[in-house]
């Protein structure tokens, strides 16, 4: 029997940082059942905050691959030149697709523009006086012969008109499958026309794509030439150029096109440069993340609740082990640390969980698209922290309140 | 009243009393004086909620006396934070509850280990004491058990192997042997003469009269006030 200095009051009770975390990782494992149920909230919000995260960026990627490849390498030139008797009626010079593909940079340019067709100027299929074949949706586009390789059109069978056509001033029509078989056209052989108006133009091809301005597949294309030569200049809106241009040059060839095409006149012309891919692609990203991101912190807080609720009920339920832990020596602060220290680890475990399922989420979701899955590392590193921070917030509550139960009034029950 | 025994004090009440104020003030506890030496075997008798418990609680340390002077091995308790009053009842105190208060998951082993967590002993050492106790109460082939396991006689017997690993100066027990049958309850109060006769000082709260008999000394309590205490030759 060990006999205790008489008068000398004892040293503080201590709680070793090792016996500590194994009196938490006891306490989880007491009832691992609900251990898992109470870890689940955290692990639905962290893996939340994964899922969200991985596939906004991995669709940002995506995004970029697809801006990169078509968007960026498209300048638009719109004419804003003055329209009266004094001016000339189009800014677009006739040399125009010529001017600017001697740019360096630049593939293919056309220009192009809606033709207002009068009221007794309808698009049939036959001459006039057929009134059963009048198609009043078609738009009849008139365009240089540059735009099919600007636009990469593709031919179901047929071809575009060429310099040829437009110099020397040939009715012919490009149209798009749709319309064609709208207006009953199936084959080239029997050499087809339609009708705008009383003029015949003879359907030279069939459009079956475009990678740019789709409106094209739903209109009948002219050559420029002879759109002018019938129905004039354009009058309402202006015509415009599309450019296509190799990788990176799309900036430059911006910055060149309107002296290129008027140098007596530059400002008869807007510009339009693609859009910056970041700007793009950090609008695409906010929006997309911000709302999601906000469903991960719901999720959070919920796993927070659920573990702040859980913790609660077992200091209720294990009153007796915390007067008993207080009668071995345990100060109010090791109760609290205890308590806490289970929350934390509920609420790491949680979050550990949830970083793996929301990453395998990102693969599994970018693996059925054929994307790339792309996951910031710092994303990792953060997710299990925050599920630590949930429980450790969540823990603070019922934590303090476990070392706030008198010793006695804990022994009773 | 005060104690006429010989050797220095491990309890020593001067006036102390517990009142739970009102309106009405309940007086848990009148003032008293009381003595318990170094060594004694003091069992404490009365109804239910005469105030057993109180005096208990009081000289565990585990509430606190409204008026009067506790010394505990000539500490005066009053003077003491709840720190270092935390850290005296851990390191001076060994408490037998009647319920025992095993912890359910942990084993026999491990629950009298906890005695010692809050003392910051190294685990392997606290594993051979442990060990080591739970031979001398008897139990050492049921150190892997649960408590769920085990009888209601085994439970007691690792509930005072967790109050003696500390090595306190005093064991406080509470109705140790209220949930035990009587073969049971024979064998845990050999148990306690043997530590009795190896100089442990022990306080044995009881409202059983056969059990009080067992002790040197009997305090009487009723109603809060402390009566008369009797004390028994050692044959006795």
């Amino acid at each position: 029997m060990t006999k205790h200095r008489r008068g000398a009051a004892p040293e503080r009770s201590r709680l070793a940082v090792r016996d500590l975390l194994s009196e938490a990782v006891a306490g989880m494992l007491q009832r691992p059942a609900r251990s898992v149920l109470t870890a689940l909230g955290t692990v639905l919000g962290v893996g939340a905050f994964i899922a969200v995260l991985g596939l906004t960026g991995t669709a940002t990627s995506q995004i970029d691959h697809r801006f990169n490849s078509l968007t960026a390498t498209e300048v638009s030139v719109t004419d804003v030149g003055p329209r009266n008797a004094a001016a000339r009626d189009m800014s677009f010079p006739h040399n125009a697709d010529a001017r600017i593909t001697r740019l360096n940079g630049a593939l293919a340019a056309g220009v192009f523009w809606s033709v207002r067709l009068g009221p007794q100027q309808a698009v049939r299929a036959a001459p006039v006086g057929t009134a059963n074949s009048v198609d009043a949706r078609t738009q009849v586009i008139a365009a240089s012969p540059g735009v099919w390789q600007a636009s990469q059109a593709r031919f179901v069978e047929g071809r575009a008109f060429d310099g040829f056509h437009e110099t020397h001033h040939q009715a012919v029509a490009v149209i798009g499958s749709a319309t064609a078989a709208r207006l009953g056209i199936t084959t080239l052989r029997t050499h087809p026309a339609v009708f705008i108006g009383d003029t015949a133009f003879t359907v030279i091809g069939i459009l079956k794509d475009v990678e740019r301005k789709p409106e094209l597949l739903m209109s009948i294309t002219v050559p420029r030439s002879v759109a002018e030569r019938t129905w004039g200049a354009p009058t309402d809106e202006g015509a415009q150029m599309l450019i296509s241009t190799r990788l990176g040059a799309a900036a430059q060839i911006a910055d060149e096109a309107a002296v290129a095409l008027r140098p007596d006149h530059p400002e008869y012309f807007k510009v339009t440069p693609p859009p910056d891919p970041r700007s793009l692609r950090t609008a695409v990203s906010d929006d997309l993340s911000q709302l999601f991101l906000l469903l991960a912190g719901v999720c959070l807080i919920i796993g927070a609740v659920g573990i702040a609720n859980t913790t609660l009920v077992a200091v209720l339920e294990r009153t007796g082990e915390i007067g008993l832990r207080r009668a071995l020596g345990a100060r109010g602060i090791h109760i609290t640390l205890q308590f806490l220290t289970e929350s934390a680890a509920l609420g790491l475990v949680g979050g550990l969980v949830g970083t793996s399922i929301g990453t395998v989420v990102v693969v599994t979701v970018a693996a059925a698209k054929q994307w790339t899955p792309v996951i910031d590392p710092a994303t990792l590193a953060v997710a299990p922290t925050l599920g630590l921070a949930a429980g450790l917030l969540a823990g603070m509550y019922p934590a303090w309140r476990a070392s706030r139960i008198p010793p006695v009034e804990a022994l009773r029950r | 009243m005060t104690t006429t025994l010989h050797g220095s004090a491990v309890i020593e009440f001067r006036g102390v009393g517990l009142t739970y104020p009102g309106p009405p003030a309940v007086h848990a506890l009148h003032p008293c004086d009381l003595r318990i030496a170094d060594g004694e075997f003091v069992t404490v008798v009365g109804p239910s909620g005469s105030g057993k418990s109180t005096l208990l609680n009081i000289a565990g340390l585990l509430d606190t006396p409204t008026q009067g002077q506790y010394l505990l091995n000539g500490i005066d308790t009053a003077a003491l934070s709840a720190t270092r009053l935390a850290a005296l009842r851990g390191e001076r105190i060994g408490f037998v509850f009647q319920a025992f208060h095993l912890l359910p998951h942990r084993s026999a082993l491990e629950n009298v280990e906890l005695a010692m967590v809050y003392r910051a002993v190294p685990r392997p050492q606290r594993r051979a004491r442990a060990a080591a106790v739970l031979e001398r109460v008897g139990l050492a082939h049921r150190a892997a058990a649960l408590p769920t396991q085990m009888s209601g006689g085994e439970r007691q017997r690792v509930a005072v192997a967790r109050a003696l690993v500390g090595e306190p100066s005093l064991l406080l027990c509470d109705e140790p042997t209220g949930n035990l049958d009587s073969a049971t309850s024979a064998s845990l109060l050999e148990l306690l003469d043997t530590l009795h006769r190896d100089g442990m000082t022990i306080v044995v709260i009881t409202h059983d009269r056969q059990v009080a008999q067992h002790g040197q000394r009997t305090i009487t309590i009723r109603d809060g006030v402390l009566h008369d205490s009797a004390h028994r030759s050692e044959a006795a």
